[in-house]
């Protein structure tokens, strides 16, 4: 499948190689481990394996039939539809890291137009090409300070209300170092607004203070006390951060972070059952030579014309090999592309318009939920961004399963990862959820407190 | 050329795509925390759409010509591929949906699991890296767990051979181990005695790639990986050639305790123009309690009236989690359809053809450039792009003069141990009359390095820009379109 030659093909370069059959090339694998029965299925024709494919996928419940009210770091937008029919170019997607710059000029003015979107929306001097994911860029944050400091620094402070899974990739990328403490998400700190109690831990050891803005909750919190409290310790503030909420909030770079990492999923990726999406990755420019990852910069050629290369690229893996800021080798390419197109085409308004949307709805529907007998709106007095927390009178397993059988996905159960917040239930909402949409929500919902 | 920025293209109150307007009441933002100003850019949905198809048209692809890239396996990417990753049950589920209404996901990744431990010939599989150098840093991990959780804390050493990729020492930095060099032989095999005068009860591990970076089978890789267990070490083996040995061989038979694949090299899934990647990881028996968390299993066993359920679980001594939600799963559904539509008779057509191209090209050049490990390669050959009697023409020089023939130049200047490399890969979907003109452009090449070395120096005289200046960029860093700084 996929190999064009044809008989004759085959003879004549067996021919020139002055060989009988392929399997001559072989002779240097060791007999008793060439060519092994593999089990594996039958080959399928493009036909067949097409009706296959949309057969296993029917075995799915998609967003399209059931109502969503799912976040918790993947989010339900619209994409337009210049997006992915841009996306599927084969110019672009079947194009190779740009390391030739006189054939990949396209790729490398993309990359540039994306850097320059997210340095805009973060407030930041300087982006990367991406990380794999909003938690991988968490973890690499991390080893930013950790090597900003020359690993002097031994704490690393993560809040708790920082999303569950950033917290455990960044614990499993420092595994093996056991004089790293990855400390402030135990739930004596607690997860309080106020945070005083986090702020507290900080000191001459802290490397790293890494919060989310809004918050896993979707909490938009004030940090200007805590930026403070660190840089007054020396440390370097990381801000995780939701993309479209930031069209509307104070960035990140304007409050003070020294970093701004966020999942990059929002801008015009489809959920996809949690990938590929892009991690994007943002520094002061004083941290500009520590940052790992690919940088497009702008330069002339030969003939004087403006043309852009990748560059410094002597912090890479493929120069300075067990000396560079970081392994990574690939980045998310294509999705940097697709959030620089979501971000073009929806254009200043449009993205403005989106992000109002989701903050318009997820207020309606908190309001209506806080209405509804046995469910109370959690974290009342903290402004929130599209995602909210409500308490359950009822176990949310049970909660859930009773909007299953309405085709609701309800949310996210949040007592999975927080003991001390169980019964409670955690919804999002997106520009694409309707009035209707919320109002038959809460509807079925006092239904099932009146059954 | 000169495509402006879409912030140069920018006009105040133009329009793209709308949003409708609210069905609910409007609140007011938060106080003290609304933005006071984003500038984003400001232009049409058409303008937009010919600004990326203009900068995609500046793009060398494989949809648009020969892309003979050494170690990244270039091959077609299917377009059904394409259209299964997009099938609204695969691509509108939530990565948090409850286990029971995605099965079709969970099947797919167990299958999909299964079929990548089976053509490797190992025990078990994650799908979570999102790319190679993610799937070695997985590797590495559990390589230092397995140690730590048998108490040999005293092995921290990691061997790693001068052919290398850069990730792997890369990779090993990260996780703590003491990077060791190993040599490679006149043949471009490891180096045994080297490798015997490396090995103690301080060897971690090693981290081999077969085919090496030479486009070479190790002649005596049984022996190599015999004297690593023998020590106590274990051996992780770098996947990036596993093009040329689909269904011919299985290295976890062979005896590699740990095998990264990369989706987007040998399961034909896009490169993306730099990713999204996709690096599952292979594991031996005695490493699967290591893997990364969740894997998909089958959590309750099917009857002839139902399927298995299938479900997320936590392997014993997991490493933990390595990214977020399940890894790349769209690449998944790519590799899956590739896997099905091969078979077992389709992989190993595809590892045959991409060797025959390889060797024939090899064979074919060899004369005119000089080959340093002058034997049968795999799927791909490194060439020196020097030669002794034309002073000043370099490697970089030939990948340049190759863009104007309309042709991507090889990967260059790697592997480190040959001078001026030229690392070429024609993969297996490429066809005679393809790899005959490339031939024939190179020997034209060769004969211009010697005839009219300007065209080489100031080559491509044919693309959308000459010769960037890459010191001017280091040195004058415009990292965004504005404010410039």
């Amino acid at each position: 499948m996929f190999t064009p030659h044809t008989q004759k093909d085959v003879e004549v370069m067996l021919t020139s190689l002055g060989i009988e059959k392929i399997e001559d090339l072989f002779s240097v694998i060791p007999e008793k481990f060439r060519y092994p029965a593999l089990n594996l299925p039958e080959q399928l024709t493009e036909m067949e394996a097409a009706a296959d494919l949309e057969s296993i996928a029917s075995a799915n419940g998609s967003t399209k039939e059931l109502l969503s009210f799912l976040g918790a770091g993947a989010y339900d937008h619209y994409i337009p539809a210049a997006v992915d029919n841009l996306l599927q170019r084969g110019e672009w997607y079947t194009a190779y890291t740009p390391y030739q710059p006189e054939v990949s000029q396209g790729t490398l003015q993309a990359i540039f137009e994306f850097q320059s979107l997210i340095c805009q929306l973060t407030g930041m001097a300087v982006c990367n090409a991406s990380h794999y994911d909003g938690a991988t860029a968490a973890a690499e944050a991390a080893i930013l300070a950790d090597s900003h400091f020359r690993g002097k620094r031994k704490k690393f402070l993560v809040s708790r209300a920082v999303n569950p899974q950033y917290r455990a990739v960044m614990r499993t990328y420092f595994r093996p170092h056991d004089d790293i403490q990855i400390l402030g998400d135990d739930q004596e700190t607690g997860i309080d607004a106020d945070m005083a109690k986090f702020i507290g831990l900080i000191d001459k050891d802290t490397a790293l203070v890494l919060v989310q803005y809004p918050d896993f909750f979707g909490r938009v919190i004030d940090y200007k006390a805590l930026i403070d409290a660190a840089h007054a310790h020396g440390a370097l503030v990381a801000v995780a951060t939701n993309p479209t909420a930031l069209a509307l909030l104070t960035p990140p770079g304007e409050l003070g972070a020294d970093i701004v990492i966020g999942e990059g999923q929002p801008l015009g990726m489809p959920l996809s059952y949690g990938g590929p999406y892009l991690g994007y990755f943002a520094v002061t420019e004083d941290l500009l030579r520590k940052i790992s990852g690919r940088l497009v910069g702008q330069t002339t050629d030969m003939d004087g014309n403006l043309a852009y290369v990748l560059t410094l690229t002597a912090r890479e893996q493929h120069i300075r090999r067990g000396k560079a800021t970081s392994n990574i080798c690939s980045n998310q390419g294509l999705m940097t592309l697709a959030a620089t197109i979501y971000m073009t085409v929806l254009g200043k308004e449009g993205f403005k318009e989106v992000a109002n949307l989701c903050y318009q709805k997820a207020h309606f529907a908190a309001d209506q939920l806080n209405q509804v007998d046995g469910y109370q709106l959690a974290f009342a007095d903290t402004p929130f961004f599209h995602e909210f927390v409500v308490k359950s009178e009822r176990p949310v397993a049970e909660v859930l399963e009773w909007l299953r059988e309405h085709d609701i996905l309800g949310g996210y159960d949040l007592g999975q990862d927080y003991p001390e917040l169980e019964n409670h239930l955690m919804l999002a909402v997106t520009e694409k959820i309707s009035r209707e949409d919320i109002e038959f929500l809460t509807a079925v919902l006092e239904e099932e407190y009146h059954d | 050329m000169t495509e402006p920025t879409i912030f140069e293209m920018s006009s105040p109150g133009r329009r793209g795509v709308k949003m409708p307007v609210s069905d609910v009441p409007e609140v007011a933002l938060p106080k003290g925390f609304e933005r006071q100003e984003l500038n984003f850019p400001e232009i049409s949905e058409l303008e937009a759409v010919r600004h990326f198809t203009r900068l995609s048209q500046l793009n060398h692809a494989i949809d648009t010509g020969f892309y003979p890239l050494g170690s990244c396996t270039m091959k077609y990417n299917p377009k059904i591929n394409e259209a299964t990753s997009r099938i609204s049950g695969f691509a509108n589920t939530h990565p948090l949906q409850p286990e029971d209404t995605v099965q079709g996901n969970l099947y797919l990744m167990y299958e999909l699991q299964k079929m990548l431990a089976e053509i490797g010939g190992f025990a078990g599989a994650t799908l979570q890296p999102a790319a190679g150098a993610h799937g070695e840093l997985v590797g590495a991990l559990m390589i230092h767990a397995y140690h730590k959780d048998r108490g040999d804390h005293q092995r921290v050493r990691m061997l790693i051979p001068d052919s290398a990729h850069g990730t792997n020492p890369a990779t090993s930095a990260m996780v703590g181990f003491e990077i060791v060099p190993l040599a490679t032989d006149a043949r471009g095999n490891v180096d045994l005695e080297n490798l015997k005068s490396l090995v103690d009860d301080r060897l971690a591990g090693l981290m081999l790639t077969n085919p090496n970076t030479l486009g070479l089978f190790d002649e005596n890789v049984e022996e190599v990986i015999k004297i690593v267990h023998d020590a106590g070490g274990l051996v992780y083996g770098d996947g990036a050639n596993m093009n040329a040995i689909l269904g011919v061989t299985q290295p976890g038979k062979i005896g590699f305790d740990i095998l990264h694949y990369n989706l987007h090299k040998t399961f034909s899934t896009p490169h993306g123009g730099g990713g999204p990647g996709s690096g599952p990881v292979m594991v031996a028996e005695r490493l699967l309690d290591f893997l990364p968390d969740p894997v998909v299993g089958i959590i309750e066993e099917g009857d002839d009236e139902n399927p298995p359920l299938y479900g997320l679980v936590s392997p014993a001594k997991t490493i933990g989690r390595i990214k977020a939600f399940h890894g790349h799963f769209g690449i998944h559904v790519r590799a899956f359809t590739y896997i099905s539509m091969l078979g077992a008779k389709g992989l190993r057509d595809a590892a045959e053809k991409a060797v025959l191209n390889a060797n024939y090209m090899q064979e074919k050049l060899k004369g005119s450039y000089t080959l340093p490990y002058d034997r049968s390669c795999m799927h791909e050959f490194v060439l020196e792009g020097f030669w002794d009697d034309v002073p000043g023409i370099q490697a970089l020089d030939i990948a340049k003069r190759l863009i104007d023939y309309g042709i991507h130049p090889p990967t260059n200047y790697f592997p480190l141990i040959v001078k001026e490399a030229l690392m070429i890969e024609p993969t297996e979907t490429e066809n005679l009359e393809t790899l005959d003109r490339f031939v024939e452009v190179m020997l034209k090449i060769a004969e211009e390095a010697r005839t009219q070395p300007e065209l080489l120096k100031n080559a491509p005289h044919h693309a959308p820009i000459k010769r960037a200046d890459e010191l001017k960029a280091a040195k004058e860093l415009v990292l965004r379109c504005y404010p410039k700084y």
